[in-house]
């Protein structure tokens, strides 16, 4: 180990970049592993927001009306088996047990989404009860069924409220997903790993992934940001 | 109109509604005081089954509304209710708060919706505010807008539960006031509230609800001027 790491230390920040991105084209593996990362990160967060709402709701229903208590048996071991073990073991219990005969990325993807949508589905479920019971009895009260009354009165305020906590959710899933590559995906963490077998520099490679992840979150950040604004329009005094 | 037969409404034991029996005819103005914890705004909830009633049964315009065949959102199309916190929809903009239930429940086109909304507006000459968020207005304009919301739907009656016990004194008038031409059109009009003016000027009968009874009804002169229960007494000598 000793003698790679030292030879590699004296080479300059221009030959380490040359190394690591353009001899054979590497920076293709990166570009590879950063598409498969957001790839992954984007449906999966899609599959979470679907899962999170849909438990959240039946959720509430349930606990609101009383009805459908198996449902919400379910959906509690549902939500105590995601959140009580490893996203890592998820994803390879999902790998070599259930589905072993799809594409690797379509498997990311759907544990991914599973394990997002529990913790998506708490958040929801928090920020539905915290919109004001008036609302609900308002819509109601105007002969609005519990279902549009939910997705036209009670929803945009909830989502109001949690898109902080909500985007928190999607900034830790687009960093887990650094994870992927135990289940043979090569995505950025993965290029960088695979890149460093072959230049004996484990440095430059690791930097620049988490240059580019903290640039993601920035980006996420931002978007958050935005949307939280043009949603706070109701808000403008 | 509405027939209540012997309503009863307990929560985990405690009996908030004791046996309320009361008919309310077309055209009446119905209100209801009492003592605070007396089942007043429960009542009033159970008319439209915001509250489940434990037993008993309520009828409104022929159907019995507690029962597992009613459709009770087609129900509650033609009964109006305002709150006491007004209840407003603070995502949505007033004309928007307006027009939310006739466009969703498909019974107007968009264009209906908001000349209706905006007719109804010019009544309580909130015109200017339609495009406004609720959170520009003060309590008074929003009652009002909350009212004007319900009437949108055309409701045969209007459930109002204290809707002027959030106001700032000033704007309570403005409620009043827009309550009462209303009543003058003719709505069937259940009203919880502590304006004693209010309920000697414009209802054709008031209730006094104490340990959730009826305890006393009678029309509002008989009804202040000469109290038989003893209940009625003491509660009307701290009031009035």
């Amino acid at each position: 180990m000793g003698f790679y790491n030292s030879s590699v230390f004296c080479l300059s920040f221009a030959e380490r970049f040359q190394m690591t991105f353009i001899e054979d084209d590497r920076w293709k593996q990166f570009a590879l592993g950063l598409g498969n990362t957001l790839l992954i990160t984007f449906f999966a967060a899609i599959l979470g927001i679907i899962i999170g709402v849909t438990v959240a709701v039946l959720k509430v229903y349930c606990y609101q009306s009383g009805k459908l208590k198996p449902v919400d048996i379910l959906l509690n071991i549902y939500l105590t088996v995601i959140r009580g073990t490893p996203t890592l073991v998820q994803l390879l219990i999902m790998y070599f047990i259930i589905m072993k005969s799809l594409n690797g990325t379509v498997i990311a993807i759907i544990a991914f989404g599973i394990n997002s949508g529990a913790y998506a589905a708490e958040i929801v479920r928090a920020g539905i009860l915290a919109v004001d019971k008036g609302q609900t009895e308002a819509g109601r009260s105007l002969g609005l069924s519990a279902w549009t009354t939910m997705e036209s009165i009670v929803l945009p305020q909830a989502i109001k409220n949690i898109l902080p906590a909500l985007g928190n959710e999607f900034i830790t899933l687009l960093k887990e997903t650094s994870i992927v590559g135990y289940v043979a995906i090569v995505d950025l963490t993965m290029a960088a790993t695979r890149v460093q077998t072959r230049t004996y520099d484990a440095m430059f490679p690791l930097i620049s992934i988490a240059v580019i992840y903290l640039v993601l979150v920035m980006g996420l950040t931002a978007l958050q940001k935005k949307l939280e604004r043009r949603l706070a329009s109701s808000d403008r005094r | 109109m509405i027939d209540v037969k012997n309503l009863v409404k307990s929560y985990n034991g405690l009996t908030v509604l004791n046996g309320i029996n009361e008919f309310i005819e077309k055209g009446e103005k119905v209100v209801i005081v009492g003592p605070s914890g007396s089942g007043k705004s429960t009542f009033l909830r159970c008319l439209n089954l915001l509250e489940k009633p434990t037993d008993g049964e309520i009828w409104f315009e022929g159907q019995q509304i507690n029962s597992k065949e009613c459709d009770i959102n087609k129900l509650r199309q033609k009964m109006g209710m305002v709150f006491q916190h007004f209840n407003l929809f603070p995502h949505l903009t007033v004309i928007q708060n307006i027009t939310l239930a006739p466009l969703k429940l498909k019974l107007q086109t968009k264009e209906q919706a908001e000349e209706n909304a905006v007719r109804l507006l010019n009544i309580i000459g909130l015109a200017d505010k339609a495009n406004e968020y609720p959170q520009m207005l003060s309590g008074g304009q929003k009652q009002r807008i909350a009212i004007v919301r319900a009437l949108a739907m055309n409701p045969d009656v209007m459930l109002f539960d204290e809707p002027t016990s959030a106001l700032d004194p000033e704007m309570v008038g403005e409620v009043l006031e827009l309550m009462k031409k209303l009543a003058e059109d003719g709505m069937t009009m259940v009203v919880v509230t502590h304006e004693m003016g209010f309920a000697r000027e414009v209802a054709t009968r008031v209730l006094f609800m104490d340990e959730g009874q009826i305890k006393e009804q009678a029309p509002p002169k008989e009804f202040f001027e000469n109290p038989k229960n003893p209940r009625l007494k003491d509660f009307l000598s701290k009031v009035l």
